[in-house]
């Protein structure tokens, strides 16, 4: 499959920003530069919907990753954090042992990705123009059970989350 | 070499998913592991997506997968950080070492 040289400097960019922003992500010391560089690690991946040819995709990840989750995560650290932010993100004991776990990992998935025949998997055809109306199409035809599932998943997680956060003396006066 | 294949997108992913791993068994702060989670969750997206592409282009299942993996992750989002502030309400504190009322 031919790629142009523009989608092979995008993606090499995008992937490097993503990466080089994930790393930072982890090891911030200060939990609120955390969250800005999950916010920039977000966007990056957004255009890399983009070469994927997913432009709703790249669409939602901006509103609801970079938009809502990153908004929803400050403003909880907000509340819970004290004033000095310095060193509110450091490491704990098992920094070995979560470094070994994870080179397993990265061995197992090169194992594996190793023994995966890639180039007989890959179709022939191209992604269609425009894939809202298909998603659309699909959503409400022969996805529709998950979709109105997401919708009382999401209307749950509202409630559940008004329940755990609030405060309970709120709760008491309320009760008189 | 010059040409993007699936391959690449899967390496991309893998590595994204080792970082967010690493951040999620080493990390104190628990909103900072609930991040972590972000980030892993992200990474399956991009293997959705990239699959979705190179292996099914006219089908859109992966697209759809990764929406619903986006609306899972906005709803463990508000959840997770709900139980967070109640727990920062009891214990005073975000540090997951301290969380063990269940071990003993």
């Amino acid at each position: 499959m031919e790629t142009s040289i523009y989608t092979v400097v995008a993606f090499y960019g995008l992937a490097l920003t993503i990466l080089g922003a994930a790393t930072l992500v982890v090891f911030a010391r200060n939990i609120v530069h955390s969250v800005l560089f999950l916010a920039l690690t977000f966007i990056a991946m957004a255009g890399l919907f983009l070469t994927l040819d997913a432009d709703f995709i790249a669409a939602v990840q901006v509103l609801v990753y970079a938009g809502a989750v990153c908004i929803m995560v400050v403003f909880g650290i907000m509340l819970i954090q004290r004033a000095d932010m310095k060193a509110t993100n450091l490491f704990n004991r098992q920094l070995f042992t979560g470094g070994g776990v994870v080179a397993l990992v990265v061995a197992l998935c090169a194992v594996f990705a190793g023994r995966t025949a890639w180039a007989e998997m890959v179709a022939a055809e191209a992604v269609p123009e425009g894939t809202v109306q298909f998603i659309g199409a699909l959503l409400m035809s022969k996805y529709v059970i998950p979709f109105e599932v997401a919708a009382l998943l999401l209307l749950v997680a509202l409630i559940g989350a008004i329940v755990l956060a609030r405060d309970e003396e709120v709760k008491a006066d309320a009760g008189d | 070499m010059l040409a993007i294949s699936l391959t690449h997108y899967v390496v991309l992913s893998a590595l994204l998913f080792s970082i967010g791993l690493f951040g999620v068994l080493t990390k104190r702060n628990a909103v900072a592991v609930l991040i972590c989670i972000e980030l892993m969750l992200n990474a399956v997206n991009i293997n959705l997506v990239a699959f979705s592409k190179y292996v099914t282009p006219t089908d859109f299942i992966g697209q759809i997968f990764s929406i619903f993996v986006i609306t899972v992750a906005a709803a463990e989002v508000g959840v997770g950080l709900a139980i967070i502030i109640a727990i920062y309400r009891n214990r005073l504190s975000v540090n997951l070492d301290d969380f063990d009322w269940l071990k003993w």
